[in-house]
């Protein structure tokens, strides 16, 4: 996907476990040598951009088609309505109604239409932003507040961002393990998955493997708040021989500093050195280092 | 004329239930006959649409009122549209509801296709 480097995306599963906190302080650190791509891929509250100072410039709006039904022409058969699997259109006696949030924006009602009264217009469904500091270049989505077409952004964000010549791309997933996650993973080179010890990162994580050995793609795992709960999720990493890459541990200043909206790699400079090792390891881990 | 009754079960004595589009049988009831079925509500469990779809079947179905506890706004407006008459807030057996509608003891829903369902109740 990114031709000159190498991609990898942070992800959870369960949300609140760090994946902004990974994501912005792994950036931050890699810029602070060579050039840098972040993506905010998670769209419907990207928060990256607290921790990173860099202006912000709205690039373009992303849409999506949505049908136009005229209505002299529509005979009120309820070919699209039958069609359409996502009950975007009811179709009644005398009218029809169409409810765009409901649209997934397959076209289909336009094509089964014998009547051709449907034609498509854009709908505006979020926007994309831009910003540019040293070796750091950074994009972010944000969605329409309402709206449900999250993963279409995420496509198109993916696109622009990685068109820029950085030679490492760093995407902070949204959490969960649907669609909008699959989408951010998609052609990537490694995931690292962020979770905290404890029944509900574990849960939570047990799914996100799945997906990203689904999408065989190499991964391992970050322990966040590193000292809370319990040790499952070490003797789960143990005994599905998966890599723990780093622990970061339930420190009151690392959470201080996150509340500030400060990376902690900037007060901690030890923990830089950390970030640039493990990013060296994963390089070497994918060939590419 | 015929009315629908969201029903937790598929007879007359089941509780009314009080989602329409999510409910588990539509009850549909002929006010003058009265000759009734229940009808199995296939987008009870759908991911999403299940209002547009629930008030499509209603139109079909040819009634001219729904009796049931809650409903959303993409199936009031879609009903609303269609001319059909939302009574909510019911509860009680299917069977009470419709006898209290006979007597014209049910206050028809106030507001027009948006928003007398879960966006203005909460």
């Amino acid at each position: 996907m990114n031709k000159n480097g190498i991609t990898i995306v942070i992800a959870s599963g369960k949300g609140g476990t760090g994946k902004t906190t990974v994501a912005t302080n792994l950036a931050l650190s890699i810029a602070s040598k060579e050039k840098v791509l972040l993506v905010d891929c998670d769209v419907e509250e990207p928060n990256d951009h607290i921790f990173i100072n860099i202006k912000l410039q709205k690039i373009k709006d992303s849409t999506l088609p949505i049908p136009v039904i005229d209505k002299k022409k529509c005979t009120f058969c309820g070919k699209c309505a039958d069609f359409c699997r996502y009950n975007a259109i009811a179709v009644l006696q005398n009218d029809i109604i169409f409810f765009p949030q409901m649209c997934n924006s397959c076209g289909g009602c336009k094509l089964v239409c014998p009547e051709g009264a449907i034609t498509e217009k854009d709908r505006t469904i979020g926007s994309i932003e831009e910003g540019h500091h040293e070796n750091l270049t950074f994009y972010r989505g944000i969605l329409r507040i309402g709206e449900r077409s999250t993963t279409p952004l995420i496509k198109d964000l993916k696109k622009i961002a990685l068109k820029s010549n950085a030679s490492t791309s760093i995407i902070d997933a949204p959490p969960g393990n649907s669609c909008p996650v699959i989408e951010s993973m998609y052609g990537s080179d490694y995931v690292i998955l962020v979770t905290e010890p404890t029944p509900f990162g574990l849960y939570d994580l047990k799914i996100a493997v799945e997906v990203t050995r689904l999408l065989d793609i190499p991964f391992g795992v970050i322990i966040n708040r590193d000292g809370v709960g319990n040790k499952s999720v070490e003797e789960y990493c143990k005994r599905e021989k998966i890599q723990i890459l780093m622990r970061i541990p339930f420190d009151e200043k690392i959470a201080m500093l996150y509340s500030n909206g400060m990376p902690f790699i900037e007060e901690l400079p030890d923990w830089k050195d950390r970030f640039l090792k493990l990013y060296e390891d994963i390089s070497k881990e994918i060939g590419k280092g | 004329m015929k009315i629908i009754v969201s029903s937790t079960g598929d007879n007359l004595d089941s509780a009314v239930d009080s989602r329409f589009a999510r409910c588990r049988y539509f009850i549909v009831f002929d006010t003058d006959s009265y000759e009734w079925k229940a009808i199995p509500n296939d987008s009870a469990f759908a991911g999403g649409g299940a209002g547009v779809q629930s008030a499509q079947l209603a139109a079909r179905e040819g009634a001219k009122a729904i009796i049931t506890g809650n409903i959303g706004p993409n199936a009031s407006q879609t009903l609303s549209a269609s001319g059909i008459k939302i009574f909510t807030g019911i509860t009680g057996t299917v069977k009470d509801a419709i006898e209290k509608y006979k007597k014209g003891e049910l206050k028809e829903s106030s507001g027009t296709e948006r928003g007398f369902g879960f966006r203005r109740r909460w």
